[in-house]
């Protein structure tokens, strides 16, 4: 899908400072070739299998699939990998890459904190010195993960600029990033920003397609009729969707955080509000104004509360391939509690975004047909937030 | 060819950022009369941007400050027409790729040539992206100005050949904002770009002082001055043109 420009149809680039582009330059030259490297590939293999607990497992929702009376339901359990979420797989991959290249310091942004938790826990056992930014917002929001990055030896910085939240966390690791270049990788956490990094992260998480692939062929002896990852920069969805993307038959489904809803300003539906723009080094989608003001987006999601989306997303929705659809804060809601009721997971709030979608398609398929659901994280960091969303104080 | 090159025609030139709109459009007015009448020989004009990546907490200070007073790209296309009536040094506008892009690339670069503004700097557009802009820049005679940063190295002369108006030379890493000290070997970057383009180059990034102004001026064509004019816009308000008068006229004849 990449050119080598980085573009993924009109989207992607390379829209950065001059300060950063050798870097860049050199960081695509050393994935280039770590890629392709049989030594770097089993140290990353090994990691992702005895450290981060992969493959994960493919999970059938009986009791979801009997209750919602249609399509069969298979979760992919991302939340079942060591530290929560999908984030380590994109991690542990750009850490390895970053000690190869001789780097010894990592720089993050972090919206729920679950990016930030995997860049602190790579740093720690990779022996690197970690600073995440976090929108200051998102500390509160995210207390507990907080918490963990300063127990896992990271340094957070509360980013009080803009809006507080992540595209403010993004601004400034990039900002970070332009002052202390030689010992120092930005370990960016979506499919986001400047070439390569759409392409490093999203190859480090396709690893969630193969495996459902995989396992839906040796459970059903078929692929699914579709997928539905939540979508915010869009890297558990790219994971989810790229091994299927030559196969026309799977649907692909991006969910949206539409907030309080699209036909509101407190959204951060990207997709469904924004336009095409030039922002944190890519071309892409983008909420703003008129005047390319980028717009302070919401969502009662820390992690999907992003005015864009990655650039192979933007491509994927021109060429058709892939459907991004809003869901909205009450319906995630909804969605979190259900899951939780039903199953006994508690998904992460952003993973709650495709459940709910899920609620909806399934009862209108088929009963032979197949329906997989990435739950991105688990939800214990979002426990107290929901519990005020409906009115319960409760200490963390 | 623009109008660029006759900023350098009088010594080093002295090129100051002001943010258009910080605290309101009439004092930008004043402050650039104020910079020019007083041996200003380039006006760098800043259209803010919600979410400037390349600036330090001085002029992210000033950005929101604007968009906050309610300064939009036409209002301040608006206030440049009325200015041009009597400034006649050049001016060049600092802003971001999107502010360009989401006007409309072809409608933004004909109206700065209209109401006569010589070129554009975009700090998130490196040389690999030019394109983006360049044909309608060619088009309608707005220079596309380059930047050069420490980390050029390799990349310095492939710029500098295809650079127009004048070299940006980025001091410092990092953002902008005012520094104590600049400890980039510049001498040698500024080596690479004579012997690559005749165009001039000027210094910008962490300049405060008028030692600091004559220590970068001494190596190149000129210095950019943007977080330590903004700072005085922020500690002055409305009362800010005197001071900047003032200050220009204290850099400029350091210098020189």
């Amino acid at each position: 899908m990449t050119n080598p420009n980085g573009r993924f149809g009109v989207h992607g680039g390379q829209y950065i400072p001059e300060t950063l582009m050798n870097a860049v330059i050199e960081l695509e030259k050393a994935y280039n070739y770590y890629k392709n490297d049989p030594e770097f590939n089993k140290e990353l293999t090994e990691l992702l299998n005895e450290y981060a607990g992969r493959p994960s497992r493919l999970y059938y929702a009986e009791k979801m699939t009997k209750d919602l009376g249609g399509a069969k339901i298979y979760l992919k359990r991302e939340d079942l990998n060591h530290t929560g979420a999908h984030k380590i797989n994109n991690v542990l991959g750009q850490a390895l890459l970053a000690k190869k290249m001789g780097k010894t310091r990592l720089i993050a942004e972090t919206g729920a904190g679950q990016h930030g938790v995997a860049t602190a826990t790579a740093a720690a056992l990779l022996g690197m010195e970690c600073v995440v930014f976090m929108g200051e917002e998102d500390t509160i929001r995210q207390a507990l993960n907080v918490y963990r990055m300063r127990l896992l030896g990271s340094k957070v910085i509360s980013v009080k600029s803009g809006t507080g939240t992540l595209k403010d966390a993004v601004s400034e690791a990039f900002r970070e990033w332009t002052s202390r270049i030689d010992d120092t990788h930005y370990c960016l956490g979506s499919v986001m920003g400047p070439h390569p990094f759409p392409t490093i992260v999203r190859d480090f998480q396709a690893v969630i397609s193969k495996e459902i692939k995989e396992q839906t062929l040796e459970k059903e002896g078929r692929l699914p009729d579709a997928v539905i990852a939540c979508v915010g920069g869009g890297s558990n969805a790219i994971g989810s969707f790229y091994h299927f993307i030559d196969d026309k038959d799977v649907q692909l489904i991006g969910c949206e955080a539409a907030g309080k809803g699209i036909d509101t300003f407190e959204t951060a539906a990207t997709i469904s509000t924004g336009r095409l723009g030039i922002f944190h080094g890519m071309k892409s989608y983008f909420c703003q104004d008129k005047y390319g003001q980028i717009a302070p987006v919401y969502s009662i999601s820390a992690g999907l509360d992003y005015p864009g989306i990655g650039p192979e997303h933007a491509h994927l929705h021109d060429i058709g391939r892939a459907q991004y659809v809003p869901v909205t804060d009450e319906e995630a809601v909804c969605a979190f509690e259900y899951l939780s009721k039903t199953e006994g997971i508690i998904p992460a709030i952003e993973s709650a975004h495709a459940v709910a979608y899920a609620m909806k398609l399934a009862p209108k398929m088929d009963k032979d047909k197949i329906i997989v659901i990435t739950i991105s994280g688990r939800g214990d960091k979002d426990c107290a937030a929901i519990a005020r969303y409906r009115g319960e104080d409760i200490y963390e | 060819m623009s109008n660029i090159k006759s900023a350098f025609n009088n010594g080093k030139a002295f090129i100051p950022f002001i943010t258009c709109g910080d605290p309101d459009l009439e004092t930008t007015a004043a402050c650039v009369r104020a910079a020019a009448e007083n041996g200003a020989d380039l006006i760098e004009l800043g259209i803010p941007f919600s979410d400037p990546t390349a600036e330090g907490p001085v002029i992210q200070g000033a950005n929101i400050r604007a968009l906050n007073g309610g300064v939009t790209t036409d209002k301040i296309f608006d206030f440049v027409r009325e200015i041009r009536k009597d400034i006649k040094i050049p001016m060049v506008f600092m802003t971001y790729s999107n502010v360009v892009f989401s006007y409309g690339s072809d409608k933004f670069i004909s109206t700065c040539k209209e109401i006569g503004i010589d070129g554009i700097i975009l700090p998130d557009l490196p040389f690999e992206e030019k394109e983006e802009f360049l044909p309608q820049c060619r088009k309608y005679g707005v220079d596309l100005i380059s930047l050069i940063a420490p980390t050029s190295n390799d990349r310095i002369a492939m710029i500098a050949k295809e650079a127009e108006g004048f070299l940006y030379i980025v001091s410092s890493l990092g953002v902008t904002g005012t520094r104590s000290k600049i400890t980039t070997d510049l001498s040698s970057i500024v080596d690479i770009v004579r012997q690559n383009t005749n165009i001039p180059c000027a210094i910008g990034f962490g300049i405060s002082t008028p030692e600091q102004a004559k220590k970068m001026s001494d190596i190149s064509d000129g210095a950019i001055i943007g977080s330590a004019i903004i700072k005085i816009i922020e500690k002055y308000g409305k009362d800010a043109p005197k001071y900047i008068s003032q200050y220009v006229k204290e850099m400029k004849s350091a210098m020189n």
